[in-house]
């Protein structure tokens, strides 16, 4: 099983911008996308701060040329709109002529509209049409259905790490021969449904989030959608085509420690790395930029730190987490991160963790503060989830 | 390639599924729309101070991977991977009507920790302790036979000896009354003898959880042999037989090798027909099962129809409550599952005795 997973497209919406280079350049002009809530109308909107897509859903539906009768979700808008992306990124002319399939992660799926329209169904028929809409293999369907991908099709759901899942499940598809080509990668907009939520469990920061800081006080939701466009060799070569950067390695592991919380060994996390590295056949050493999951509360940076010290030893390499410009964006962050990870692949540059002051005391961590150019290999990165799942991607430049 | 063998079975539902050693011999008749699963003794799996906390989803879920690991003699699984098409329901509503009620106020998190579409999986892991690889998969009619392809691949991958698979969905209330609405469930009651051939739109909902430990190796108790998967997200009805012939094709297979065809029926007038025009054309003078009468529609019921055709190859009987036609055969071989919801997310599973 030693085929190259190539990824050969990649496509992007986030709060800091609505394509791969508007989101290269804010990244490399250190400008982040967190403000206060304009387009959810909730009691908490002057408590917290999100990564908010400026766009609403009626300029999404322009965009998109969605009938008026259209039953989208504005996860499933974000999501076709960045998968359409990564298609036309890939070169792709007609996407049916290998055998091509779609893995979309999200958590949030229709919930937006279920929230907006939940008794307002019971006394009105005008909203029916979002019923069908709410599960979370809905949004797939409308990417697919966009993208004209009719065989293999299916959705992932493991919290915050379910894109970094997506993104796996495709690697392993191309390397088993059963697909030629796979979009992969996920979606979820911002709903009261998890911002009450999460602020139920006192990890919303009412500030700019402070990943990997001593005084970080929680994280700020955010909304988007990325996928990636994997093709095996074959593919590469018969089409021609020009390769982004690689899939190394992967690996997945349960922290079997607590519903939300992480362990504070970090055990799941150092298992996920430990799991990729052996995929990969990659040493900790040659690691030359790890993205973190680091979601800025308490609870995980301090979990992650650990995990990321029992890998890699006193020798830990440049270290960042982008959550501070895009806020944690749920299912989609990992997919997000892995454009984020591409993208230092190909500029040779390590985008910054904002916000940073002081390292967390029990680990001493330094995350890299300020754009750093370097020749960059091989990146690792994180994404963890409830239900103690815990997930690690390895992007290189040459295989 | 690795063969893939399906060494215990489990399934909670709206029958007598709790024991192994039945088989559907007493039927439990509805005549309602909306038919519930079986709670099983939880305290025998689940401490009841953690059961007081989890919907019916995460119990029976619990219970059924506790009933396939007991089965197959396995404590810790190599991976654990869970399908469900709703996820936690009835979590979720509770969260949101709350929320919408109150005003986003005076919220507790336990409903909204509790609604992620993994905490079965999560739940199983915990309960185990199990460390290893866990996915849950959540795309409609197909949720269930995502986890079964990924299991395929980690066998292929060789990384593995056993995988607890299963899929799960519960009822929630209020989704239910919505889906009513729509029409998705039929306006009027329907008596499980009637069900397939109601000749209305919409069917009658249910709600289970059934889970498989899946090995690399045959054992004395072996149900059976998993031999393919397919999903395939949408198909014309006209390019149905195509596509089933395809599948038998990839697999060195002959209509007339299967020695039953489990279809998904449900009653739905406006999407039966892709069963119908299967069992009136390549499966004419093949066996025809049909189950969701029994177990009610859900998007991991496939489960279920997988737990029925283990268990055929294994007790090499078929309940009469079951058989749509009078077609019999004497063996049973090669078991074929078709499923579809609504139109959508199709598979193919091929089980084959061993």
């Amino acid at each position: 099983m030693s085929k190259r997973v190539a990824i050969t497209g990649m496509g992007i919406i986030s709060s800091i911008g609505n394509s791969v280079e508007e989101n290269l350049s804010a990244l490399l002009k250190s400008k982040h996308g967190i403000s206060r809530i304009s387009n959810i109308h909730t009691r908490h909107k002057d408590e917290i701060m999100v990564g908010e897509i400026t766009l609403s859903n009626e300029e999404l539906i322009e965009q998109l040329n969605l009938p008026e009768t259209n039953n989208y979700s504005r996860t499933a808008m974000l999501g076709v709109i960045a998968a359409k992306q990564a298609v036309v990124n890939a070169n792709i002319t007609n996407i049916n002529d290998c055998k091509t399939g779609l893995i979309s992660a999200t958590s949030v799926g229709g919930m937006d509209m279920t929230e907006k329209y939940y008794y307002e169904y019971l006394e009105d028929n005008t909203n029916h049409k979002y019923i069908g809409g709410h599960h979370a293999g809905d949004s797939t369907h409308k990417i697919a259905e966009q993208l004209g991908i009719t065989n293999f099709v299916t959705t992932i759901s493991t919290a915050c790490s379910s894109s970094a899942n997506a993104i796996m499940l495709g690697a392993r598809m191309i390397k088993s021969g059963k697909l030629d080509r796979v979009v992969v990668g996920g979606a979820d907009c911002l709903s009261k449904f998890t911002i009450n939520g999460f602020k139920t469990l006192m990890i919303l920061s009412e500030t700019y989030c402070k990943p990997f800081d001593r005084d970080r006080s929680g994280l700020n939701l955010g909304e988007a959608a990325a996928f990636l466009v994997l093709e095996s060799e074959e593919i590469v070569v018969k089409q021609n085509k020009k390769v982004l950067a690689y899939i190394a390695g992967y690996g997945n592991a349960n922290d079997a420690f607590h519903q939300t919380a992480s362990s504070g060994d970090g055990e799941g996390a150092t298992l996920a790395m430990q799991a990729a590295f052996k995929v990969s056949g990659l040493q900790p050493n040659q690691i030359d930029y790890i993205n973190a999951h680091g979601t800025a509360t308490l609870n995980n940076d301090l979990s992650e730190s650990v995990a990321i010290q029992r890998v890699f030893g006193e020798n830990i390499p440049d270290l960042s987490s982008t959550k501070a410009f895009t806020g944690h964006t749920l299912a989609a962050a990992a997919a997000i991160e892995a454009v984020y990870s591409v993208l230092a692949l190909q500029n040779n540059t390590i985008f910054p963790n904002l916000n940073y002051n002081n390292a967390i005391e029990q680990t001493g961590i330094v995350p890299v503060t300020s754009i750093k150019k370097k020749n960059i290999n091989h990146v690792l990165s994180n994404s963890f989830g409830f239900g103690g799942n815990c997930s690690t991607l390895i992007f290189s430049k040459k295989l | 390639m690795n063969s893939c063998y399906i060494n215990s079975v489990a399934c909670v539902s709206a029958q007598n599924t709790l024991r192994n050693d039945h088989f559907l011999e007493e039927v439990v008749f509805y005549d309602e729309n909306i038919i519930s699963a079986i709670n099983p003794v939880y305290k025998e799996y689940i401490p009841p101070a953690a059961a007081r906390r989890m919907a019916k989803g995460v119990k029976i879920g619990v219970v059924a991977s506790a009933m396939a690991l007991k089965e197959a003699y396995i404590t810790i699984p190599d991976a654990i991977i869970t399908g469900t098409g709703m996820g936690c329901l009835q979590d979720s509503e509770k969260f949101v009507s709350s929320m919408i009620t109150n005003d986003e106020q005076f919220l507790t998190p336990t409903s909204f920790i509790q609604s992620t579409h993994n905490t079965v999986g999560a739940q199983i892991a915990l309960g185990l302790q199990c460390k290893a690889y866990n996915f849950s998969y959540v795309n409609g009619a197909v949720s269930f036979e995502s986890c079964l392809i990924d299991a395929q691949l980690m066998f292929q991958e060789q990384e593995v000896k056993h995988i607890l698979v299963g899929g799960v969905d519960e009822h929630g209330a209020h989704t239910n009354n919505l889906h009513k609405l729509i029409g998705h469930i039929k306006k009027e009651p329907v008596s499980t003898v009637q069900l397939l051939n109601s000749k209305t739109p919409g069917t009658i909902f249910g709600e289970g959880a059934s889970f498989f430990l899946l090995s690399d190796k045959k054992e004395h108790g072996s149900y059976g042999k998993l031999v393919d998967v397919e999903i395939i997200n949408t198909i014309k009805l006209e390019n149905i037989i195509d596509r089933v012939l395809h599948f038998l094709n990839r697999n060195g297979i002959s209509v007339e090798d299967i020695d039953a065809v489990i279809l998904g029926n449900n009653g739905d007038v406006e999407f039966d027909n892709y069963y119908n025009k299967l069992q009136d054309g390549l499966f004419k003078n093949t066996q025809q099962l049909a189950y969701k009468h029994l177990f009610g529609e859900y998007n991991t019921v496939s489960a279920t129809g997988f737990w029925v055709g283990a268990k055929i190859l294994k007790s090499q009987t078929v309940p009469n409550v079951l058989k749509i036609n009078n077609k019999r055969s004497n063996s049973y071989k090669n078991i074929l599952l078709y499923n579809q919801y609504r139109g959508e997310n199709h598979s193919f599973v091929l089980l084959q005795s061993c």
